[in-house]
C-alpha cells in the first residue's frame, strides 16, 4: 500500500486532452484561468488558502464530477462558478462570460443562466411546489400566466406534476430534490451546479436523483457540474473528473482514465472506497510477513481496463504451470472500464524456494499487471 | 354597575384600542424594517454596514432599557412637538410607538436570524436582489414567527398603555386608577382587570391561531 502510494509522490499532475486548459474557448463552459482564492484573517482565525493555481475547463454538455474530501475546497469552487465569491486572482469564464469582473445587476443577470441544486434542498418551507419552482422566475420578472405554464412543464419533467400544491414538510427527500431540479431548471441555464445533491438521500433514491440529472443532460443539453465526496455518485454519472485536494487540483481528466491508473494517493483513496482494498477478515489475521515453507505468497494484482482480468488467473496458472489459489477478488466497472484488484496465493516451495513467485511476477509483469506482495500465509 | 358606569367601561376600552392598535400599527411600520436591518446588516451580510448596525443596536437598547413610565415623561415636549398636547389618547400613542418599535425591532430580527441562511444563497444564485431576498424569501420564511413577535408587543402595549393612563393618557388603565383606587371603587377596579384580561387572552389566541396557519414547516397530513 505504502509502496505502491509513494509513486505518486512528485509526478506531475496527470491532465488529459479534454479537460485541459488548452481546450478551445467555445468548447467549454466553464473555465478557471490562474484561480486562487484566500480568505482573509478575520477575528483572530487565520487566513485560508481555500484554492490555489486553479486551471481547467469544464467542457461544454459534460457531466463533470468534482470530488474532493472536506475542506478540499469544493465549496470555494462551486461559489466562484456562480458568481457568490470573487476569486482572490485569475478569472473564471461562464459560457464566455468573465462571471469573475461582474457585479450587482449584470451578476444577477449572468445568475440566471446558472442552475443550483443543495443537499438540503433549500426550498421555502411557507411556499408549495409549484411556488418553489416559480421562484426564480419571479426573481426574473417573468409574467403570471408565461410562469404557470413553465412551472407545470418542469414540474412534470421532474416527474413531480402531481405533487404541485404540497407543502416541502408534505414531500420526501427525494421529492424534494425534485423540486429542488426542476426550480434550478426554472430559468433554462445552460449549467447545472449539484452541490453534494444526494448526500442526504438514501441510495435508491440517491440512484433515482442521479438518473434523472443524466436524462436531463441528455435532453436538454444542460452541462451538469457535480460537486462530491462521493465516488459512487461520480462513478454512476460523470464522464470527466477533477480530484481536488487541499485547495489544488490534483488530477482531471476522464473518468475512466483517471480511475484505472489513478496517480494521486487522494485519488486511490477515492477508488478504494468503490473497490475496496481491505481483505477478508479471515485473510488478514492469518497473514504474516516471512515466508512459510510449504505455505503461500499473498500477491495483490491490480486490474484495470476492459475486460482486463477476465482470464488472469487461468492463464497465469496454465502458462506457469502453477496451482494459483484465488483467495479474495473485487472487481468494478467505472465508465466501461474493469477496476479492481485479485488476491492470488502463489505456492512456496517446502524449504522456502521462491521461484514460482519470482517466475509469477515477472509473468504479471510482462503483462503490465501491478503487483504487490502483501505477505505469506501457511 | 351603573349604565354610566358602564358606559365609562366601553369608552376607555374604546381608547385602549386606538391607542394600542395605532402604536402597534405605527410600530411595526417602524420596527420591521429596522428589526430587518439589525438581522442583515452585520458584517458579511445581505446589507452589510457594521458601523450602522452597532449605532442603531446601542439606540435600540437604551430605549428598550429606559424605563417606560419614565420615557413618558422625558419626551413630553416631543410628543407635544408631534400630537400638539400631551394628554390624553392620542398623545399617549407618541410614547407607546417609541417604545414598541426598538422592542418589535429585536423580535423581528430574532425571528429573521431564524430562517435558514442557506436560503439566502440559494435565492442570491438565482440572482435575486437584496430586496428581492427580504420581500421573497425572509418575511415570508419568518412569518410565523413574525405574528408571534406581533402578538407578544400588541400584549405588552395593552400593559403600557395602562401605564400611560397614570399621566392622563386616557384607557382602562385611567379608569381604573380615578374610579377602582382613587375613588374606593373596587368593582371598577375589577371591571377594569376583567376586559384587560380578555383583550390579553383575545390577542394571543387570535395570533397563536394565525401563526399556526401560515406555519407551513410544521403542518404535515
Amino acid at each position: 500500500m505504502n509502496a505502491h502510494q509513494s509513486l505518486a509522490i512528485g509526478q506531475p499532475i496527470q491532465t488529459s486532452e479534454a479537460i485541459s486548459p488548452a481546450m478551445t474557448e467555445s468548447d467549454a463552459m466553464v473555465r478557471f484561468a490562474g484561480i486562487s482564492k484566500t480568505y482573509p484573517a478575520y477575528r483572530g482565525k487565520p487566513g485560508v488558502k481555500a484554492l490555489q493555481d486553479i486551471d481547467f475547463a469544464i467542457p461544454r454538455g459534460s457531466i463533470t464530477g468534482v470530488i474532493g474530501r472536506s475542506g478540499a475546497g469544493k465549496s470555494s469552487l462551486v461559489r466562484l462558478i456562480n458568481g457568490l465569491e470573487k476569486p482572490t486572482t485569475g478569472r473564471v469564464i461562464v459560457d464566455n462570460r468573465d462571471i469573475s469582473a461582474l457585479a450587482g445587476r449584470e451578476l444577477r443577470l449572468a445568475q440566471r443562466s446558472i442552475g443550483m441544486i443543495f443537499q438540503h434542498f433549500n426550498l421555502l418551507s411557507s411556499r408549495t411546489a409549484a411556488d418553489n419552482v416559480a421562484l426564480p422566475l419571479e426573481i426574473a420578472g417573468w409574467g403570471k400566466a408565461d410562469t404557470k405554464a413553465r412551472v407545470a412543464e418542469l414540474l412534470a419533467l421532474v416527474g413531480i406534476a402531481d405533487k404541485h400544491d404540497r407543502y416541502p414538510s408534505e414531500l420526501s427527500g427525494g421529492q424534494k430534490q425534485r423540486v429542488g431540479i426542476a426550480r434550478a431548471l426554472a430559468t433554462r441555464p445552460s449549467v447545472l451546479l449539484s452541490d453534494e445533491a444526494t448526500s442526504a438521500l438514501d441510495p435508491q433514491t440517491t440512484r433515482a436523483i442521479l438518473d434523472l440529472l443524466a436524462s436531463i443532460n441528455r435532453e436538454l443539453g444542460v452541462t451538469i457540474v457535480l460537486i462530491t465526496h462521493e465516488m459512487s455518485v461520480v462513478r454512476q454519472l460523470a464522464k470527466e473528473v477533477v480530484v481536488l485536494d487541499a485547495g489544488h487540483v490534483v488530477e482531471s481528466g476522464h473518468v475512466a482514465d483517471i480511475f484505472t491508473h489513478p496517480r494521486h494517493p487522494i485519488t486511490q483513496s477515492f477508488l478504494a472506497e468503490v473497490i475496496g482494498d481491505s481483505l477478508p477478515v479471515s485473510l488478514a489475521s492469518r497473514i504474516v510477513p516471512e515466508p512459510v515453507a510449504g505455505g503461500q505468497a499473498v500477491i495483490r494484482v491490480q486490474v484495470r481496463g476492459a475486460g482486463a482480468g477476465d482470464t488472469l488467473v487461468a492463464r497465469l496458472a496454465r502458462e506457469l504451470d502453477l496451482d494459483v489459489a484465488l483467495l479474495s477478488a473485487r472487481i468494478d466497472e467505472i465508465s466501461g472500464q474493469h477496476v479492481g484488484s485479485l488476491v492470488l496465493g502463489i505456492p512456496v516451495g517446502i524449504f522456502g524456494g521462491e521461484d514460482a513467485v519470482t517466475r509469477t511476477f515477472a509473468w504479471l509483469s510482462r503483462y503490465q499487471f501491478p503487483a504487490e506482495r502483501l505477505g505469506h500465509v501457511a | 354597575m351603573s349604565p354610566e358606569l358602564i358606559n365609562l367601561i366601553i369608552q376607555a376600552t374604546g381608547e385602549t384600542l386606538f391607542m394600542v392598535g395605532t402604536a402597534a400599527l405605527l410600530g411595526t411600520v417602524f420596527g420591521l424594517p429596522l428589526g430587518v436591518f439589525l438581522a442583515t446588516s452585520r458584517k458579511g451580510e445581505l446589507f452589510a454596514a457594521p458601523a450602522i448596525n452597532g449605532v442603531l443596536g446601542v439606540i435600540v437598547n437604551a430605549t428598550r432599557s429606559t424605563p417606560f413610565i419614565i420615557l413618558v415623561v422625558a419626551i413630553i415636549p416631543f410628543t407635544r412637538l408631534v400630537a400638539g398636547t400631551s394628554i390624553g389618547s392620542t398623545a399617549a400613542i407618541v410614547p407607546l410607538t417609541i417604545a414598541s418599535t426598538p422592542f418589535i425591532a429585536r423580535l423581528v430580527e430574532a425571528a429573521i436570524r431564524e430562517v435558514d441562511g442557506g436560503l439566502i444563497e440559494t435565492a442570491s444564485s438565482f440572482g435575486a436582489s437584496p430586496i428581492q431576498i427580504v420581500l421573497k424569501v425572509l418575511i415570508p420564511e419568518a412569518l410565523p414567527g413574525l405574528l408571534l413577535a406581533l402578538t407578544l408587543a400588541v400584549v405588552s402595549l395593552l400593559g403600557y398603555s395602562a401605564m400611560v393612563g397614570a399621566v392622563g393618557g386616557g384607557g382602562l388603565g385611567d379608569l381604573g386608577i380615578r374610579y377602582g383606587y382613587q375613588r374606593f371603587m373596587p368593582e371598577m377596579m375589577l371591571a377594569v382587570v376583567v376586559v384587560l384580561i380578555a383583550l390579553v387572552q383575545l390577542v394571543q389566541s387570535a395570533g397563536d391561531y394565525l401563526a399556526r396557519r401560515v406555519n407551513r414547516r410544521l403542518r404535515h397530513r
